[in-house]
């Protein structure tokens, strides 16, 4: 999987990159416009990460000009223009997904495996890992072909570790994915406890092969056992 | 008031005061006027009397008016020599009249042939209280056809000359700085509508400009600080994978990428209160406040079941108002957040919805918040710390926005916002 991250933040752009190499992806970056523009012409890859704002010009006109060339990968567009005009705007131009920064990285990561997901998805709506399978379309989990239940944010919670398989994820992290960006009351984090301590027991009565730790108590990794 | 009404006020007054004045000055002169000639006819008489005396001595037996207008009686040397000519004002019977009616008369006295007389003469005088009633009345109608006549001159004259002014005026009523307008261009050649019209056009630009540059530094100060936000937290986020770390490092870590999600919030609270006041949520349709709920009280389930919150949702009526789609989430999922975090656990928390007003109570503390701080930019509670304090202060401003009230109230233990819709209820 190749993917391009373009963003003239160097530091930000090195901190995906980071991130991107340990989830075992092919990681080329481009600082301005006229780079990223040389790369996306020349080559293909599964997913774009696109700023908006760049110097020499704009992430707009990259997007027109990649769909122009009918090229196949998926693009996230990754702004600190929260707007809504510019949101429906990059969609409209074939943006795959739209991420606001700033972001947690457990949530980038899990937007581009999703939009890679989708785009690749030949039929396959769900993930497997061991003997556990997650259908997202029906929003069921099965473990050894048993079909167990899950309220919705056991579901969104066990979703975001899959896609965020060995990598820590923070409380913050996962109670904005859960909850949306504007929740920041610390009661949260009880509530997240709860849920995690009730989906591992779901796990381990259904013998699933997968386990969730507590790191330090910051934060929770998904893993095979 | 209108201008016109305004001018007429003070013309009808001074007018008021001016004809009054004018008219009591008229009234004594007129008096004056009449007794100086009456007096001049009595001593006129009065001669033409003396000098038929003189040939007719018949005249000194007329001792009662009776159809006459003069009496004559002897009188003493004495007075008669002390005796000067004076005119009087009396009242005498009339028999026509049936009444007594005013009348002038000259006492005078003189001699003839040694014999004194004092002699009376009279005329009728004007009925005074006939010629002030009449003019009264005149004068009266008089005012009333000046201020008649100025109404209509006012209003065909003057409305023509203030048509500019008030074609201004309806201009600078509708403006929206979030419109792209057209300057003014009312055509006009007097001076004083021109610079009028000069003055505002200049006002439009300064405003406009203003208010674009305000929008610049909103989106630049968003994008500024958020990058810099970002690095910071993706950067620890990828430190706490190191497997150098020990516990406690970890633990620092964690807070102080904690920290720096509370700065992020606090800049996207405060950029989404600035774009609300710059009006940059122009987007309005049809929304209904009733789907809004449930969607958000589905969206807190698990959190409300975990808290062991019953919540009771009552609806009378659909209320759907006008109102930016974005904005109307943001308000209703942060009043129903608000009351959750702050709800006792195994307690309730009462939605109600009527045609205009969306209202949310909860048990919380035992005491009243003051409703007077409660909407205010970082209000909070102190023991909350992870909290920005200014959800509520969000709600407050998209209120605003839209023209709705928004209050609090306590009773019963029952913390209760409420939300007036009532001036963009949708009509459909």
């Amino acid at each position: 999987m190749k993917i391009l991250v373009i963003e003239d933040e160097i530091e930000l752009q090195n901190i995906i990159k980071t991130s991107l190499l340990k989830e075992q992806y092919t990681v080329e970056v481009a600082s301005d416009y006229y780079a990223a523009q040389e790369k996306i012409t020349i080559y293909d890859y599964d997913c774009i990460l696109l700023d908006i704002m760049l110097p020499n010009g704009s992430g707009m006109n990259l997007l027109q000009e990649l769909k122009k060339m009918n090229k196949s990968g998926s693009v996230i567009i990754i702004s600190a223009k929260n707007s809504v005009s510019d949101k429906i705007k990059g969609l409209e131009l074939g943006a795959d997904d739209y991420l606001t920064k700033p972001f947690h990285i457990a949530e980038l990561t899990a937007r581009i495996k999703a939009v890679i997901r989708r785009n690749n998805l030949d039929g396959k709506n769900y993930i497997e890992l061991g003997n556990i399978v997650l259908h997202t379309q029906d929003r069921t989990l099965t473990i050894n072909g048993n079909l167990i239940h899950l309220n919705r944010k056991e579901f969104d919670i066990l979703y975001y570790f899959l896609l965020n398989k060995n990598r820590l994820i923070t409380k913050t992290a996962l109670a904005e994915y859960v909850w949306g960006d504007h929740i920041d009351e610390s009661d949260n984090f009880d509530f997240i406890y709860y849920q995690i301590k009730n989906l591992r027991k779901k796990l381990d009565n259904a013998e699933a092969s997968i386990i969730v730790d507590t790191i330090y108590g910051i934060g929770y990794k998904l893993s095979e056992k | 008031m209108k201008l016109l009404n305004r001018s007429l006020l003070y013309l009808s007054v001074t007018f008021l005061v001016i004809i009054g004045i004018w008219s009591v000055i008229f009234y004594f002169n007129i008096k004056d006027e009449i007794r100086d000639s009456i007096d001049d006819g009595l001593d006129n008489n009065k001669l033409l009397i003396l000098q038929k005396t003189k040939t007719d001595p018949s005249l000194f037996f007329q001792d009662e008016f009776s159809g006459n207008n003069f009496e004559i009686h002897p009188i003493s040397k004495q007075k008669a020599l002390v005796f000067r000519d004076l005119y009087k004002d009396t009242l005498m019977y009339r028999l026509n009249e049936n009444d007594l009616e005013p009348v002038r008369i000259l006492h005078s006295a003189f001699e003839h042939q040694d014999n004194y007389y004092h002699l009376k003469v009279i005329s009728s005088l004007i009925e005074e209280d006939d010629l002030i009633e009449d003019s009264f009345w005149s004068i009266i109608w008089l005012f009333l056809i000046l201020i008649a006549s100025i109404l209509i001159v006012n209003n065909i004259v003057l409305g023509k000359l203030w048509k500019p002014f008030y074609d201004i005026l309806e201009r600078l009523n509708t403006f929206r700085l979030d419109k792209d307008e057209a300057s003014l261009m009312i055509p006009t050649k007097t001076k004083e509508f021109i610079q009028l019209q000069q003055a505002s056009n200049a006002l439009f630009r300064h405003s406009k400009k203003a208010y674009i540059s305000q929008k610049q530094f909103t989106e630049n100060a968003s994008h500024e600080l958020q990058t810099p936000i970002a690095i910071i937290i993706n950067k620890l986020e990828l430190l706490l994978e190191s497997e150098y770390l020990n516990e406690n490092d970890a633990k620092s870590i964690a807070k102080v990428i904690s920290i720096a999600g509370r700065m992020k919030r606090l800049n996207n609270s405060l950029l989404l209160m600035a774009k609300i006041e710059n009006k940059q949520f122009l987007d309005v349709k049809t929304v209904s406040i009733n789907k809004i709920t449930k969607e958000f009280l589905t969206h807190y389930k698990e959190l409300t079941e975990y808290r062991q919150i019953t919540v009771q949702f009552i609806e009378t009526k659909q209320c759907s108002v006008n109102m930016n789609n974005a904005l109307s989430e943001i308000l209703i999922s942060n009043l129903i957040k608000n009351a959750i975090f702050h709800n006792k656990q195994h307690s309730n928390i009462t939605i109600k919805i009527t045609k205009q007003e969306f209202i949310i109570s909860n048990q919380g503390e035992t005491n009243s918040l003051d409703s007077k701080l409660i909407f205010n930019r970082f209000e909070k509670d102190a023991s909350k710390t992870n909290s920005t304090g200014l959800g509520l202060a969000i709600c407050k401003t998209i209120c605003n926005a839209y023209a709705s009230d928004i209050s609090y109230s306590f009773s019963e233990n029952q913390h209760s916002f409420k939300i007036n819709f009532k001036n963009i209820t949708s009509r459909d």
